[in-house]
């Protein structure tokens, strides 16, 4: 029981220290430990998983708290005299509290709890931009969007004669500002972002974009589906309208994210769908919305959802976002040096400021048939078009590989990474490649 | 789970090396196929003599299971009349999806894909092409999906 009495406390090894080093102060072995799924064995491997940009493995506080709030207070939520539903409710209210000190919104009012970053992007294509745009009003987006900051805003279009403009980008992944600059006009009614791309990991130049939407009086969109784990967030520093992200990609469950709207904006945004929770009185004849943010959330929430993604963004606040940033650019680091080795293998996103994505092509391998050679190692990457088709277009391949990493991950997990590669490249690649055949 | 299996010397061979790799113009059938989730993508066009494929021929891009497969049924199926297109096609599709499966036809090099099989994500690469020349046969020329 009393470790303290069994280990004598020795001091750590240089090995110790420098993995410390490496890992921006974050104690790598102990973290790994909170994460269940990291010590599974994958087709008789040990897993690496290099996938948490597509969805992050769950830490044991997270899934403790949704099994405790299961076993021991769950009931609806503002609707019951009894203590369960007192409890329940205080649960979910804590969540949005934690959420909105998370990203320092002003109140809680500002905080709609959705399934994900998807739905928060539709809530605002449908409820902000369609009662607004009229025929030549324009939206403005970037190349390098994920489909979900892309099909919302032409089906809006196509429900309004708005126009979807796309600010292009350049060969290492970068939004052209003077371009973006450009297609800003009179008739720009909204511009929506993306803090960080999953395809790329270009981290935007938000500061400069949004200064000059704003001059163009353009309402604000961020999608930091890709942000909110890698790096703290101020939405009031960045003064953006809405900002939307997902609670399964920063450690917490599936189905449940965030959407943050300005409360002046949401006050004048007509509720999106209908139901139990979003009204304050219905007649036949007519019916009250409820107050903010209660408005948005029509039905029965995902109430255990809301509590595990508090404790994720607990999770993370215990670990440091500074702290987590260092680690994991000391990882794209190591893993960019490794992979850029290897012959034949080409980096796709080469932005100077970047977050700790690796996409890449390995000449003679489809992305495809990587991803199967490196599963069979238990090692797990993202293959395909990343729901971001149009990267793929601007780059000229079909597909990529894509390590995403996090700061649960290691030198070694990378270090196999690449000798997976290299067995893929000695398998299929051009026969001239291996130097044999 | 054997990758040895799956990515075997003769998949392998018609991956570096795709037979029947080109197009024919004018062309008798022609079809378009995709498979979104890796973006494979791949046209195909045959010349027909009365019943019998006098030609076939295909392109595109794609994972090492998909060219493979088009390489190897382009092959295979040349000069076969329609009736045994029909017939390698059922038991193509058989091999791909049951297990254990017993062909009752001589399948030939074709035989090197039953390992796909095992890995299920990967059933889809090997069947576009065959999906995609039924769609030409049938002459719809219209795009075929795998999903
Ligand atoms: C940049 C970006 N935006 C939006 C999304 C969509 O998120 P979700 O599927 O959780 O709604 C993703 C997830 O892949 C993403 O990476």
């Amino acid at each position: 029981m009393n470790s303290s009495v069994d280990s004598p406390i020795t001091a750590p090894t240089t090995a110790q220290l420098q993995a410390q080093a490496q890992s921006g102060g974050l104690d790598v072995v102990r973290i790994r430990k909170d994460f269940p799924i990291l010590s599974r064995q994958i087709n008789g491997k040990p897993l690496a998983y290099l996938d948490s940009g597509a969805s992050s493995q769950k830490p044991r506080s997270v899934i403790d708290a949704e099994s405790h709030y299961y076993e021991q207070i769950h009931a609806n939520v503002h609707r019951g005299v009894h203590s369960l539903s007192q409890w329940a409710t205080e649960a979910y209210e804590g969540a949005r509290e934690k959420v909105r000190g998370f990203i320092n919104a002003a109140s809680t009012r500002e905080i709609i709890f959705v399934r994900g970053t998807t739905e928060a992007i539709n809530l605002v294509a449908q409820s902000y931009a369609r009662p607004r745009l009229q025929p030549g009003d324009e939206i403005l987006i970037t190349w390098l969007e994920h489909h979900a900051n892309i099909v919302p805003w032409q089906m809006v279009c196509e429900q309004t004669g708005a126009k979807l403009k796309v600010a292009p980008i350049d060969e290492r992944g970068e939004v052209d500002v003077a371009a973006f600059e450009n297609l800003l006009g009179p008739r720009t009614r909204l511009v929506a972002l993306a803090h960080i791309s999953n395809a790329l990991g270009t981290v935007l130049p938000l500061q400069r974009l949004i200064a000059a939407a704003r001059t163009h009086n353009a309402a604000v969109l961020i999608d930091g589906a890709q942000a909110v784990p890698h790096m703290a967030v101020d939405v009031r520093a960045l003064d953006c309208d809405f900002y939307a992200f997902s609670g399964h990609k920063m450690y917490g469950p599936t189905g449940i994210g965030v959407l943050y709207a300005r409360e002046a904006i949401l006050k004048t945004m007509p509720p999106w769908q209908g139901g139990g929770d979003m009204i304050l009185q219905v007649t036949f004849d007519k019916t009250t919305y409820n107050t903010l943010p209660y408005r948005f959330e029509a039905g029965t929430p995902n109430i255990a959802g809301a509590v595990g993604l508090g404790a994720a963004i607990d999770y993370l606040q215990s670990l440091g976002l500074a702290r987590i940033a260092v680690c994991e650019q000391q990882l794209l680091r190591y893993a960019t040096a490794t992979l850029e080795k290897i012959p034949g293998l080409r980096i796709i996103g080469t932005a100077a400021e970047k977050a700790a994505v690796v996409s890449f092509i390995v000449d003679g391998v489809h992305p495809h048939d990587l991803g199967t050679i490196l599963d069979a190692d238990g090692i797990a990457i993202r293959t395909g078009h990343h729901c971001a088709m149009p990267v793929m277009e601007f780059f000229n391949v079909p597909a990529t590989a894509r390590a995403s990493l996090s700061f649960h991950n290691t030198r070694e997990e990378i270090d196999r990474l690449a000798a997976g590669i290299e067995k893929a490249r000695r398998l299929l690649g051009p026969p001239t490649a291996t130097g044999t055949n | 789970m054997d990758l040895q299996d799956l990515y075997r010397d003769v998949i392998v061979d018609h991956n570096r090396n795709p037979r029947n790799f080109g197009r024919i113009d004018p062309a008798d059938a022609h079809a378009e196929g995709f498979n979104p989730l890796c973006g494979d993508h791949l046209q195909l066009w045959a010349k027909l003599d009365g019943d019998r494929i006098a030609d076939v021929q295909f392109e595109g891009k794609g994972c090492a299971i998909s060219v493979a497969s088009a390489s190897l049924m382009t092959e295979t199926l040349k000069g076969r009349s329609l009736t045994e297109v029909h017939d390698y096609f059922k038991q193509i599709h058989a091999l791909l999806t049951t297990d254990d499966y017993k062909p009752t036809l001589p399948l030939g090099k074709l035989a090197a894909l039953s390992g796909v099989r095992e890995f299920p994500s990967r059933v889809k690469c090997a069947s576009l092409c065959w999906h995609t020349l039924m769609a030409a046969l049938d002459r719809q020329n219209k795009p075929v999906s795998t999903e």
